[in-house]
C-alpha cells in the first residue's frame, strides 16, 4: 500500500475553493485528463482522455469538513482512497490537500501524479472566478 | 549548406558491446566502420544512469540538477532548453523518431504530447518554448514515438495493433499486472525479462525506427540542412528480439563476464565492499527504484541465466548495427555522405551480470556509466580520425550539435562541446565527468554524486534511506579496471579522496540558474 499526498496553497477563501470541487460531475472541469464523467447516486464514471473509463464510488462530499472522499473500484485496484481537504490557512488563504492511497503501490503514482495538474487547476479556478 | 546531423542513441547499451570497444560477442561493422573514421570516446558518461534525466541532458545540456528531470517519471518541463529549437531557429529540419522519455510513458489522463501525439495524427504540435515563444514541440518539426514493447498509445505500438496484431503476443509483457516491471523469467534458462519472440524481423522496433527515419530522410529536401535524432529503444530490456535472429550468438558459448565471478561467495565479498545498498538489494531486502523488477532477487541470478541475457542483447545489438547500415547507405546514396555529422551513443548502461546483477539503479560503477560514444564528423570537414580517452560526458551533446551547425553555445548549456583528440580535451578543459542520482519511490531515497576522472571513480551517498551521508566507494582505475575493491576508507586515498570531494562540491556549486526540480508524475 502506498500513501502519496500533494498540496496547493490557494489564494481564496476556503468556501469557494470547496465550490470547485464539491459538486462530483465537476470533475472534468479541474482535472487535466477527465475529458468526461457520469454520476448516478454515489457511482461516478469517470473517462480519460486515453480513453480509459474508470467507476468510481463517492465515499464522503462534506461541505462542513470540506473533504471530499472517493474510491476508484476498478479490478486493477485492490484498494484505492481518494481524499480531497480544503483547509482554512486564514481570510482569503487556503491549502488544498489531495492524498492518494492506493494497492499495488504502482497505482498510487500514476494517480497522484494526476492530482498534481488538478490542484493547479483548482487554484486557477478558485484565484480567477 | 551546411552539416546535417545524424544523432543515433540506443537505450542501455555498454560500452563493452561494440566490437571497436572490445567487444566479442556482437558484430558491429557498421559502427565500428563509423568510429575508425572518426572519434571514438574511451570515457564517455552518462549524468544519469535511467533513461529520463540522461535523455533530458542530452536535449537541454544540462545536468539533472538543472533541468530538473530528476528521476524516470518526472517530465522534462515541456519549455526547457531545447538544443532543437536552436537548430530548428538556424533553419534546420529537426526530427525525433524512436524513444523519446522525456515525459511519463504511465499517463492515463494523456497529460503528455508525446503519449498523445500518435492518437492527434499530426507531426508535431504548438507549446511553450525557453525563450517563452511558441512553436513545435521542444523544437521538433516531426515527432514518431517507439519503445519496448507493443502496448500503449504511441506510434509504433498504434502500427502494430493496425497491420500485425497477431504478433502482439510474441513480445514480453514488460509490465506485471501491477504495472511493476516484470520478473517472470523466459528463454531457455528462466532470465527474467526474456521470451523468445515470434515476431517478423522487419516488424520489430529496431527495422522500424530505421525505416521511419528513412522514410523521413527521403522526403527531405537536397537545400535544407536536417537534424535528425534516430532512437532505438534496444537493447534496453526486454530482451525479445526476433526469434528468427537468436542463433547469431548461441547462448550456451558465451562467456561469463569478466565481472562476473563464478562464485556467489567471490560475488558477495566484493559487493559487500560497497555502500550497503548493492548487498541489500542483492538479497532482495531492497528496491530502491523502479528500473529493475521489484520482485526479482539478484542473489537468484545464474551463471547460465546471465549467459542467455548477454547472448539476446548480442542479437539485439547486431540488429540495431544493421539498421544504422541500411541508413548510411540511404545517406550515401542521396548524395550527402560527405556533409552528415553522424554521432552514435546511448543514454546508459547495464549490468548485464556484473557482480552478480541485471538492470540498472544507483549503482556508480562502468557497467552502468561507461558508454559508447562515437562522432564520425562530416567527411568535408577533414577532421582527422581519433581516441579520445579523456573523461567526457553527455551533457556536451548539445554544445555539440550547435558547434557543427555552426551556431555558438547557448548560456544554458553546461557541457562544453565534444574534443575532438586528448589534445583538444586538456585545452578545453575536458579531465572529469559528473553523474548524479536521486530517487524516492515510496519512502526510500537515495543520493549519489559521482566523479569521473582519468585516475578514480568517485562517488558520495547523500544522506538518504539506506546512507548516512559518510559513505563512499572510490575505486583506483589504474589498478582496478573492474572496480572491485573500495578504497574510501584507505587512508593512502584520503588524499586523493579529498581531492575528488572538492571537485563533487564544485559541481554543486557551480554557477547558473537551476530549474525547480520536477514532481515525480509515475514510475517511468
Amino acid at each position: 500500500m502506498a500513501s502519496i499526498r500533494h498540496e496547493i496553497r490557494i489564494n481564496a477563501a476556503p468556501d469557494k475553493v470547496w465550490n470547485v470541487v464539491t459538486r462530483p460531475e465537476s470533475i472534468p472541469e479541474w482535472f487535466p485528463g477527465i475529458d468526461s464523467c457520469t454520476v448516478d447516486g454515489n457511482v461516478r464514471v469517470i473517462k480519460t482522455h486515453m480513453g480509459l473509463e474508470m467507476p468510481e464510488k463517492i465515499l464522503t462530499n462534506d461541505s462542513l469538513a470540506r473533504r471530499f472522499a472517493y474510491q476508484i473500484t476498478a479490478p486493477l485496484y485492490r484498494f484505492h482512497l481518494g481524499v480531497i481537504d480544503v483547509l482554512e490557512i486564514g481570510p482569503g488563504d487556503s491549502l488544498c490537500v489531495y492524498s492518494t492511497t492506493a494497492e499495488p503501490d504502482t497505482l498510487a503514482l500514476i494517480i497522484a501524479g494526476g492530482t498534481v495538474g488538478a490542484l493547479e487547476e483548482i487554484k486557477r479556478i478558485a484565484e480567477t472566478s | 549548406m551546411g552539416r546535417k546531423i545524424l544523432f543515433i542513441t540506443t537505450d542501455q547499451q555498454r560500452y563493452d558491446t561494440l566490437g571497436v570497444n572490445g567487444g566479442v560477442l556482437s558484430r558491429t561493422p557498421v559502427l565500428d566502420g563509423l568510429a575508425k573514421e572518426g572519434i571514438r570516446y574511451e570515457r564517455c558518461q552518462p549524468t544519469s544512469v535511467v533513461c529520463m534525466p540522461s535523455r533530458a541532458s542530452m536535449l537541454t545540456g544540462q545536468f539533472p540538477s538543472t533541468h530538473g528531470a530528476w528521476m524516470n517519471g518526472v517530465p522534462l518541463a515541456v519549455d526547457a532548453p531545447s538544443v532543437a529549437e536552436n537548430l530548428h531557429d538556424a533553419g534546420y529540419a529537426t526530427a525525433l523518431i524512436g524513444k523519446a522519455h522525456f515525459e511519463p510513458f504511465m499517463d492515463p489522463f494523456g497529460r503528455f504530447a508525446e503519449n498523445s501525439l500518435a492518437s492527434l495524427g499530426v507531426p508535431t504540435i504548438e507549446q511553450p518554448w525557453f525563450d517563452g515563444r511558441r512553436g513545435v514541440h521542444r523544437g521538433f518539426d516531426y515527432l514518431e514515438f517507439a519503445t519496448h514493447g507493443v502496448m500503449g498509445p504511441l506510434h509504433y505500438a498504434r502500427w502494430m495493433i493496425a497491420h500485425h496484431p497477431e504478433a502482439l503476443g510474441g513480445f514480453y509483457q514488460v509490465v506485471d499486472n501491477e504495472l511493476n516491471v516484470n520478473a517472470a523469467g523466459g528463454g531457455d534458462t528462466g532470465a527474467p525479462q526474456v521470451k523468445f519472440n515470434e515476431v517478423e524481423r522487419d516488424w520489430y522496433h529496431t527495422d522500424w525506427v530505421a525505416e521511419r527515419t528513412m522514410s523521413w530522410l527521403n522526403a527531405q529536401s537536397d537545400n535544407r540542412d536536417w537534424f535528425c535524432w534516430m532512437s532505438f529503444p534496444d537493447p534496453h530490456h526486454p530482451w525479445d528480439p526476433p526469434k528468427s535472429e537468436i542463433s547469431r550468438v548461441p547462448w550456451r558459448d558465451v562467456d561469463l563476464p569478466a565481472n562476473y565471478p563464478a562464485k556467489a561467495s567471490d560475488r558477495e565479498t566484493i559487493i559487500d565492499q560497497k555502500a550497503r545498498h548493492w548487498r541489500a538489494w542483492y538479497d532482495g531486502r531492497l528496491v530502491s527504484n523502479y528500473e529493475a523488477p521489484a520482485k526479482w532477487v539478484p542473489a537468484t541470478l545464474t551463471s547460465d541465466q546471465v549467459r542467455e541475457v548477454n547472448a539476446l542483447n548480442a542479437v539485439e545489438v547486431e540488429l540495431i548495427d544493421e539498421a544504422i547500415g541500411r541508413v548510411m547507405a540511404l545517406i550515401e546514396q542521396k548524395g550527402w555522405g560527405d556533409d552528415v555529422d553522424v554521432i552514435f551513443t546511448t543514454d546508459h548502461g547495464e549490468f548485464q551480470g556484473d557482480f552478480g546483477f541485471l538492470f540498472k539503479g544507483p549503482y556508480h560503477v562502468d557497467a552502468l556509466m561507461r558508454l559508447p560514444l562515437i562522432w564520425r564528423p562530416a567527411r568535408s570537414t577533414k577532421i582527422a580520425p581519433s581516441v579520445v580517452s579523456a573523461p567526457v560526458s553527455l551533457v556536451s551533446l548539445a554544445a555539440t550539435f550547435l558547434s557543427v551547425a555552426g551556431q555558438p553555445a547557448p548560456s544554458w548549456a553546461e557541457g562544453d562541446v565534444l574534443p575532438l583528440s586528448n589534445d583538444d580535451a586538456l585545452v578545453l578543459g575536458h579531465d572529469a565527468t559528473i553523474t548524479e542520482w536521486d530517487s524516492s519511490l515510496f519512502g526510500v531515497d537515495v543520493h549519489v554524486r559521482t566523479v569521473l576522472t582519468h585516475e578514480f571513480l568517485y562517488s558520495e551517498y547523500g544522506p538518504g534511506t539506506l546512507h548516512e551521508g559518510t559513505e563512499g566507494e572510490l575505486y583506483d582505475l589504474s589498478d582496478d579496471p573492474l572496480q572491485r575493491v573500495n578504497r574510501f576508507e584507505d587512508p593512502a586515498y584520503f588524499s586523493a579522496r579529498a581531492t575528488l570531494h572538492e571537485r563533487l562540491i564544485a559541481h554543486e556549486e557551480r554557477p547558473g540558474e537551476r530549474a525547480t526540480p520536477g514532481v515525480l508524475m509515475a514510475p517511468v
